[in-house]
């Protein structure tokens, strides 16, 4: 009999895991390592590059070579892996923050080079592992620790932002949707380029609580009706879409060439210029 | 499920935190909580395996499939 995904791609010493009782992060790493499984990479050849973070935490749990970086720079990081060694599979798991506040520069740097890494955004509207502050993408108006009034800064929306800065794949689901956030993620994992999927999930304790939005049970609960497919959407007027979160798929490009690839042809070419001077 | 298509539900009670997502969104309400919160398959009739309770538990505590 196969062994179970679980049994082959994580590591069962290290369970059970740091994360609290409903947090929706454990469900994004699942997602990840079914994703990997799907598109049947060889497991020596994918490396997971995290920053720090609740989220980041995800790959202490998982059989694969990792690098649990520094906060906001595991797609500097994981750049650097991709351009020593282009024949790896790069993943990024990154927090909301990690990937959008302090790490906003690597992000969008990434997005326009569209060098292939697929970073998968533990999208959780707040910082978790430091108490529960805002963060680039806390919807207006949401409560958080540093926000107690409601939050009046306008949140970034993280597929826009990829899209923007040159992303060839971008999509958004949540953790009540896990089997097409499992499909993104096998996708953004095979599409050669910049991927990004902006995986919404739970923060219970922290998010949760202080805005009365009860357990992580109930916040997962509350995912259909605050999402609207990318094809809904387009039948709907910008009133109607006012605090709906799109998900589906937003980019799926293969127009602009990847980064490592052109980098290859520079070394090539330089190494020949080097021969021709001998 | 057919009778002779038995369910074969594990869950590792020591990773399970009670969180109740796989309880509260089983379609078919085929699994329920335990006195200490944690699930149990109540009716197996009722399940169509499709296997949610174990893609969205967040603990990897559940594995559901068929009995061999
Ligand atoms: C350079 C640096 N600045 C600040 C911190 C403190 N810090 C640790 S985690 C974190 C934010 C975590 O939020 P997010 O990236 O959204 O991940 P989450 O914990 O919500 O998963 C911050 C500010 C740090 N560790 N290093
Ligand atoms: S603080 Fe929030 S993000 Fe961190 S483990 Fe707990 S629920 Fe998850
Ligand atoms: S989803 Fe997982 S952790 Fe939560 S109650 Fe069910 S088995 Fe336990």
């Amino acid at each position: 009999m196969e062994q179970h995904v679980f049994d082959r791609l994580m590591r069962d010493d290290k369970l059970p895991h740091m994360w609290c009782r409903g947090c929706g992060n454990g469900i994004v790493l699942q997602s990840i390592i079914r994703a990997i499984d799907r598109t049947g990479i060889d497991q020596d050849k994918a490396v997971i590059v995290s920053g720090v973070g609740c989220s980041s935490r995800a790959n202490n749990y998982t059989d694969f070579c990792g690098l649990h970086t520094t906060h906001g720079r595991p797609i500097a990081f994981a750049t650097g892996v991709k351009m020593a060694n282009p024949e790896l599979q790069v993943i990024v798991v990154t927090g909301d923050g990690d990937s959008t506040s302090i790490g906003g520069n690597h992000f969008i740097q990434a997005a326009r080079r569209n060098i292939d890494l697929t970073v998968v955004v533990f999208n959780n509207s707040n910082y978790g592992m430091t108490g529960g502050q805002y963060s680039p993408t806390t919807p207006v108006g949401a409560f958080t620790r540093t926000s107690v009034y409601g939050n009046i800064e306008p949140a970034f929306d993280v597929c826009r932002l990829a899209e923007g800065s040159g992303a060839t794949y971008v999509a958004r689901s949540t953790t009540y949707h896990v089997q097409s956030l499992i499909k993104y993620i096998a996708s953004g994992i095979t599409h050669k380029g910049f991927s990004v999927i902006d995986a919404m999930c739970d923060c219970p304790t922290l998010f949760g609580r202080i805005n009365g939005l009860g357990d992580g049970a109930k916040m997962i609960a509350a995912w259909p009706e605050k999402t609207v497919s990318i094809e809904k959407a387009g039948t709907l007027s910008a009133d109607e879409l006012e605090e709906k979160v799109i998900i589906g798929e937003f980019v799926n490009s293969s127009r602009r060439s990847e980064y490592t690839e052109k980098y290859a042809r520079i070394i090539e070419e330089a190494q020949r210029e080097r021969a021709d001077l001998k | 499920m057919k009778q002779e298509e038995k369910v074969d539900f594990r869950l590792n009670r020591e990773y399970c935190k009670a969180c109740g997502i796989c309880t509260a969104l089983c379609p078919k309400k085929a699994i329920s909580a335990d006195d200490e919160g944690k699930p149990s398959m109540i009716n197996e009739e009722a399940c169509i395996m499709c296997r949610l309770c174990e893609l969205r538990c967040p603990d990897f505590a559940i594995r559901i499939g068929r009995m061999q």
